[in-house]
């Protein structure tokens, strides 16, 4: 079965030993499922890769296990990686498999679900043995016993046509059978007519040092593709023709990978080197990984030994005059919010990205959720307001942190940007745009004047100056304790803390915001409002899309601006009969919106560690308009059933 | 020490600020406040490029009354600010003022990691071995069956040895000087200072509130010369008010032992060295203390390590090399793998 490495012309190749019909597809989903040390994440990012330079538009969804190698073969272990490609734009990551590879039984018991009816299902058999179909907890084998009768079923004997097309490589068996992966991802380019181009050059280069590992996967992946070509058991294959795109360069960009660029873009339009002090947590940690390998860029990390002395790290470079950042997730937040307060009350500017997770304590560490809202705008003691930006997809992740940073600088304030493990992780095209034309953040230092220095004086912004050591003449102390109005001194007077607390709320409440506040889509007033915030963008934007094609009337609010809201929200909340909040939590955007605006939002919550389907937001609004007037306890709970029994 | 010198020689004045100084009557700060102030003024620091960082306690209050730049932070987490300032402003000389408490208990991880990465600035530990500014609860370095308002009958808790800490997270420089004795505090400071490194220096402190006499031992006239060993680089261990008495290994082991001079020949006492590489001589030495051994003033260990803030800034130049030149914003957004659609 041993291919001939090079033999194969597969520049775009749909086959020409044994031609097939050639379905074109409009959006396709594929998801590559196995264990976790199968290699998924790989063969999908290869694919995705792949994919868009062949001009799609594409959004992925990675799905791993919290535990690095869970028991091979079990449930628990089973590692996926979406791809959403269609010839259109693509919101989400697709609500429903088109074609699922299964590298295990325990891959397959996981994802089935998930797999449409009469989808194609590529199974690994030679992972289907007894002993695998037991740690799957399978009673019977499911590519026997019927159950996937309502499936397009393809039994490929993995291990063995991996094993049989790299025994020239003379690798051990151990990293023969890693090397599966690329048989199956050469398989599936076969089924797309996808070029292996770009994953041979990776391999090449990945691999530049191991010749016999390279040789290996070289041949595994032509082998699967060649397998796809001469074997009889596809009927046909898939075409997924470019999509309408605007003009430009593009690139793929996972929102941990926006995040980073966006740190150092804004540290670039403020002409400064940028801080980032962090700690690793899941799902943060790549972007320390992308910021540590930036260093010519003027980027300093600063791994510290725990979440606080990380913020601690951040507000002393502040202090110094850096632009400074740091991310975590919730629990890492947790341990940052006495820090946040210090930042606070020393009106000094601080990125704070929070990447959330299941919550709450460890949760579910590698699972997407939306439940730190209140965390982000009110969990801090004291009255503690400070600006929060939620991006709405993996890309927005890059103008929002260069919103963050505009505004931090320009009123001297931390502020925090909403993530979450579906943006952080997941991937989107990006339109890469032109540095020349990003604008500048205004970083200004003041010198002396001659007069005293007063470092609570406020500005048209209610911004206090940002003196920095180093300048003569201006030496001054800040703290926690509270400050004296306009000079800064220590300051126990009861008329003045009240002040200074309203003059810190105020500031907040003045930001204007840089980007959108909100992203609207729909008539301005009518039947049934959607509104959201973060990750859940996607799924809500495709189900308008879809109900309003099918005559449904519903607008579409996305809030980019979480704190503070803008004023204009309220009557816009007020002009609909209903108004949704879909979210990952128990209605932590419809309480704040209910007790803002006073209207009667109505939650939709889902906590399961997965994003919202297209279905799910579809279902939720047309059962609002056969209930009207008043809205059903959506199929899981709210934080309204709970209150109101 | 980097700072850059004033053009006129300064006044230890010139360094205070006109903030009124709030300690107790008789505190132990007012002798740190002077010295550190006069070991400025002795060294023309910049005013404007020295910032003094505290976190929470009675001697936290120190940057307030300092005419220099300074932050007065939350309990346990000055060493990361100074951290975060000094990485980010190499240029600056940093001095951490913290106590017992803040920089043990709830700092303590900050601490031995500040010192372990070496950063180049000063740490002054004011230790007076109890909570002050809530009023009197034992704190990591009170003795063992100390009685105070948190613990009425006795601390249990095993007391920490700052200077063990310190060594034991690698401090580059360690020393210790008590607040009753000016001249040596004066020493100790200025010999911080110039070290470049994390410089380490523990400050016996008299709280005359909640825990008066508790150096007694070390500061009464007639038992001092009995109960402090004077550590001199290069000089023999001898203490006593008749300099009579010396510290030696225990022959055959690594256990110390006090000696009577008149016992044992003079080349068999321990000479200080506070340059050893290895740092065991040193972590002997702040094991050693009442009752049974004198207690060690003066600098435990001084030696030279790379900075990690020199080193921050040497990779991110060796970055800028390796990549032939500072990175261009638009290949960066560009990235490796991009297409055109047209």
């Amino acid at each position: 079965m041993a291919a001939t490495p090079g033999a194969l012309k597969c520049e775009g190749d749909q086959s020409t030993l044994h031609p097939r019909k050639i379905t074109v597809l409009p959006s396709v989903t594929i998801r590559f499922a196995g264990d976790s040390g199968d290699g998924m994440q790989l063969a999908g990012t290869q694919f995705t890769d792949t994919s868009a330079l062949a001009g799609n538009d594409l959004a992925t969804f990675p799905d791993y296990p919290s535990e690095i190698r869970a028991p091979a073969g079990t449930v628990a272990g089973v590692s996926g990686y979406q791809i959403h490609l269609a010839n259109t734009e693509v919101y989400t990551t697709g609500d429903a498999i088109d074609a699922l590879i299964a590298m295990n039984a325990a891959a397959l018991k996981v994802n089935l679900r998930a797999v449409k009816s009469g989808g194609l299902i590529i199974v690994n058999e030679d992972a289907f043995a007894a002993n695998d179909l037991r740690k799957a907890g399978y009673e019977s084998n499911p590519l026997e016993d019927g159950s996937l009768r309502n499936h397009r079923l393809v039994k490929v004997p993995m291990d063995a046509m991996n094993a049989a097309a790299t025994k020239d490589a003379g690798l051990n068996p151990r990293d023969t059978d890693r090397c599966k992966n690329m048989f199956a991802l050469g398989l599936v380019y076969w089924l797309y007519g996808r070029s292996m181009d770009a994953t041979i050059d990776y391999i090449n280069k990945k691999f530049a040092k191991k010749p016999a590992v390279a040789k290996a996967n070289l041949l595994t992946l032509k082998a699967g593709y060649h397998y796809g070509e001469t074997c009889e058991l596809f009927e046909e294959q898939y075409q997924v023709p470019r999509a309408k795109l605007a003009p430009g360069t593009y690139r793929k960009m996972t929102g941990n990978e926006a995040m980073a660029l966006g740190l150092i873009t804004a540290a670039r339009m403020a002409g400064q080197d940028l801080v980032y002090c962090s700690y690793p947590i899941t799902p943060a940690t790549d972007i320390l990984h992308e910021l540590s390998g930036e260093k010519h860029m003027g980027v300093i990390t600063f791994q510290a030994e725990d979440e606080i002395a990380a913020m601690g790290a951040a507000i002393g470079a502040s202090f110094g005059g850096a632009i400074s950042a740091t991310a975590t997730s919730g629990p890492g937040v947790a341990l940052k919010s006495e820090a946040i307060g210090l930042a606070v009350m020393t009106e000094l500017p601080v990125v704070i990205v929070n990447v959330q997770r299941g919550g709450p304590s460890t949760g579910l560490p590698t699972k997407t959720e939306q439940s730190d809202l209140f965390q982000a705008i009110l969990g801090r003691h004291g009255e503690c307001p400070i600006p929060v930006i939620a991006a709405c997809t993996s890309t927005d992740c890059f103008e929002a942190a260069i919103e963050a940073t505009t505004i931090a600088v320009k009123y001297m304030t931390p502020v925090m940007v909403l993530s979450d493990g579906y943006l952080a992780n997941g991937s989107e095209p990006w339109l890469v745009p032109d540095a020349s034309r990003l604008g500048r953040i205004v970083v200004e230092h003041p010198t002396a004047d001659g007069k005293p220095y007063r470092p609570y004086l406020r500005d048209g912004n209610g911004a206090r100056p940002w003196a920095i050591p180093g300048t003569p003449g201006l030496e001054h102390r800040i703290g926690g304790l509270e400050k004296q109005d306009i000079t800064g001194q220590v300051s126990y007077d009861a008329v003045n803390h009240e002040k200074m607390v309203k003059l810190r709320a105020q500031k907040i409440a003045n930001v204007k915001p840089v980007g959108a506040s909100y992203l609207w889509t729909g008539p301005e007033k009518g039947d049934v409002l959607i509104v959201g915030w973060g990750s859940t963008y996607g799924a809500i934007k495709e189900a308008v899309l879809a109900l309003r094609a099918q005559g449904v009337a519903v607008s579409h609010c996305h809030i980019r601006y979480v704190n503070p809201l803008s004023e204009r929200i309220g009557p816009l909340l007020k002009a609909f009969t209903h108004v949704l909040v879909p979210e990952m939590n128990l209605g932590q955007l419809s309480m704040l919106l209910r007790a803002r605006f006073l209207v009667d939002a109505k939650s939709v919550s889902k906590v399961r560690g997965q994003p919202f389907t297209v279905q799910e937001i579809e279902d939720a609004v047309r059962a609002t308009m056969g209930a009207a007037p008043s809205f059903p306890v959506p199929a899981q709970a709210t934080a309204d059933a709970d209150a109101g029994g | 020490m980097e700072a850059v010198m004033t053009p006129t020689a300064a006044k230890p004045n010139d360094y205070a600020s006109d903030q009124e100084v709030r300690w107790c009557p008789g505190c132990g700060d007012y002798a740190a406040f002077a010295v550190v102030k006069k070991v400025l003024a002795k060294l023309n620091l910049d005013r404007s490029k020295t910032v003094f960082v505290s976190g929470i306690g009675c001697s936290s209050r120190f940057p307030y009354y300092m005419n220099t730049y300074g932050f007065h932070s939350i309990h346990g987490r000055a060493p990361t600010i100074a951290s975060g300032l000094k990485i980010a402003r190499p240029d600056l000389d940093v001095w951490v003022v913290t106590g017992d408490g803040d920089a043990l208990a709830i700092g303590g991880n900050h601490f031995i990691h500040l010192i372990r990465r070496n950063l180049n600035m000063k740490v002054l530990l004011l230790n007076n071995r109890i909570y002050g500014l809530t009023k009197g609860q034992y704190s990591p370095t009170s003795l063992q069956g100390m009685k105070t308002k948190s613990s009425p009958m006795g601390v249990l808790d095993r007391p920490m040895h700052p200077i063990s800490v310190a060594l034991g997270a690698e401090a580059t420089f360690a020393a210790r000087s008590i607040d009753g004795d000016v001249k040596h505090l004066e020493f100790v400071v200025e010999r911080a200072a110039r070290h470049k490194g994390t410089a380490f220096v523990e400050i016996y402190q008299n709280c005359v509130i909640f825990n008066e006499g508790a150096y007694q031992f070390a500061t009464d006239k007639l038992t001092k010369a009995e109960n402090v060993l004077q550590l001199e680089h290069g000089k023999p261990m001898i203490f006593g008010a008749n300099r009579d008495k010396g510290i030696r290994l225990r022959p055959g082991g690594l256990t110390p032992e006090v000696v009577n001079l008149k016992d044992v020949p003079a080349d068999s006492l321990l000479i200080h060295d506070e340059h050893a590489t290895d740092p065991t001589l040193a972590f002997m030495l702040s094991r050693l203390g009442q009752p049974g051994f004198p207690e060690p003033m003066g600098v435990f260990r001084d030696v030279e390590q790379p900075t990690y803030d020199d080193q921050v800034h040497e990779q991110v130049q060796q970055a800028i090399t390796q990549k032939g030149g500072r990175g261009d914003l638009q290949k960066l957004l560009t990235g490796t793998e991009s297409w055109r659609v047209s």
